[in-house]
């Protein structure tokens, strides 16, 4: 399953369709760290919505993500974590340490949106 | 009770299949929405070891009843090289992979009942049950 990686302005949104076997999920994680080059974006987002679970590669898989687009300079914000599939995480004991949440698309925007303001303010 | 799955566990692909199987079979009992997540996330869990260190193996879902009580149980199979300490293994951060060592024990604690039988060569399985409330 391929999983279509929108560019909008500074960032890229990679909304999840369906399950995804290991190697999509590791073919996601390379293709978003090759385009925050190539568009120089400055941040992603990754919606989750639609995952039924996330398991130890799953999570493994997006902190090393978001450690890699951090090293690239952007910053990732996973978004769409469902209430049941956050339960069977916390009773596995898997988390996502030093990754951004957002409840959903909407409030991944407005984290990065506000990062990039005081970015821009601190700067100036 | 007659709903019963087999799923080969030899790519990652099947991972993904045997957790769909799982909670296909465990929906047709009463299970909350969390518990089937729950089920699959175990199910994910142990595909995933039998992948890792065994290679090839076979997840098997199944609906039992037992003291009136009905639930869904998860065989786990493998003919891999075993775990070579088991008390070790549902430790909490041990992994002879360099992984998190959280899948055996956080499936333990995933679901109601939790069996383990390996020898070292002889393969390994493991049994879960989760019952319906
Ligand atoms: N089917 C199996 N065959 C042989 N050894 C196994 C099997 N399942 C587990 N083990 C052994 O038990 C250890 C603990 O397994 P567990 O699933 O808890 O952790 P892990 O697989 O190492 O890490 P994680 O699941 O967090 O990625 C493994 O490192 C491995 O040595
Ligand atoms: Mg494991």
């Amino acid at each position: 399953m391929l999983v279509p990686i929108l560019k909008q302005g500074d960032y890229l949104i990679a909304s999840i369709q369906s399950s995804l076997a290991d190697a999509d999920l590791i073919r996601l994680r390379d293709q978003l760290v090759e385009q925050v080059g190539r568009y120089r974006s400055r941040g992603v987002i990754v919606d989750v919505t639609v995952l039924d679970v996330m398991d130890s590669f799953a999570v493994r898989t997006l902190s090393t993500l978001a450690q890699m687009i951090m090293l690239r300079g952007a910053e990732t914000v996973i978004v769409g974590v469902q209430p049941d599939v956050a339960f069977a995480m916390v009773q596995l004991g898997l988390t996502l340490d030093n990754v951004k949440t957002a409840l959903d698309l909407e409030e991944g925007l407005l984290y990065l949106n506000s990062r990039a303001k005081r970015g821009r303010s601190g700067a100036g | 009770m007659p709903a019963e799955r087999r799923i080969k566990i030899a790519s990652d692909v099947d991972i993904v299949a045997a957790r769909q199987s799982g909670r296909e079979v465990a929906a047709i009992l009463s299970f909350s929405s969390s518990d089937l997540t729950v089920i699959a996330a175990a199910i994910s869990e142990l595909a995933r070891n039998i992948y890792a260190y065994a290679g090839t193996g076979e997840i098997v879902v199944s609906l039992e009843e037992r003291n009136g009580r009905r639930g869904v149980r998860v065989v786990a199979r493998d003919d891999g090289p075993g775990v070579a300490d088991i008390a070790l293994a549902l430790e909490d951060g041990y992994s002879t992979s360099g992984s998190l060592g959280l899948g055996l024990p956080g499936v333990r604690r995933l679901m109601d009942e939790f069996e383990i039988q390996s020898e070292p060569g002889k393969g390994t399985v493991v049994t879960l049950w989760k019952w319906a409330r």
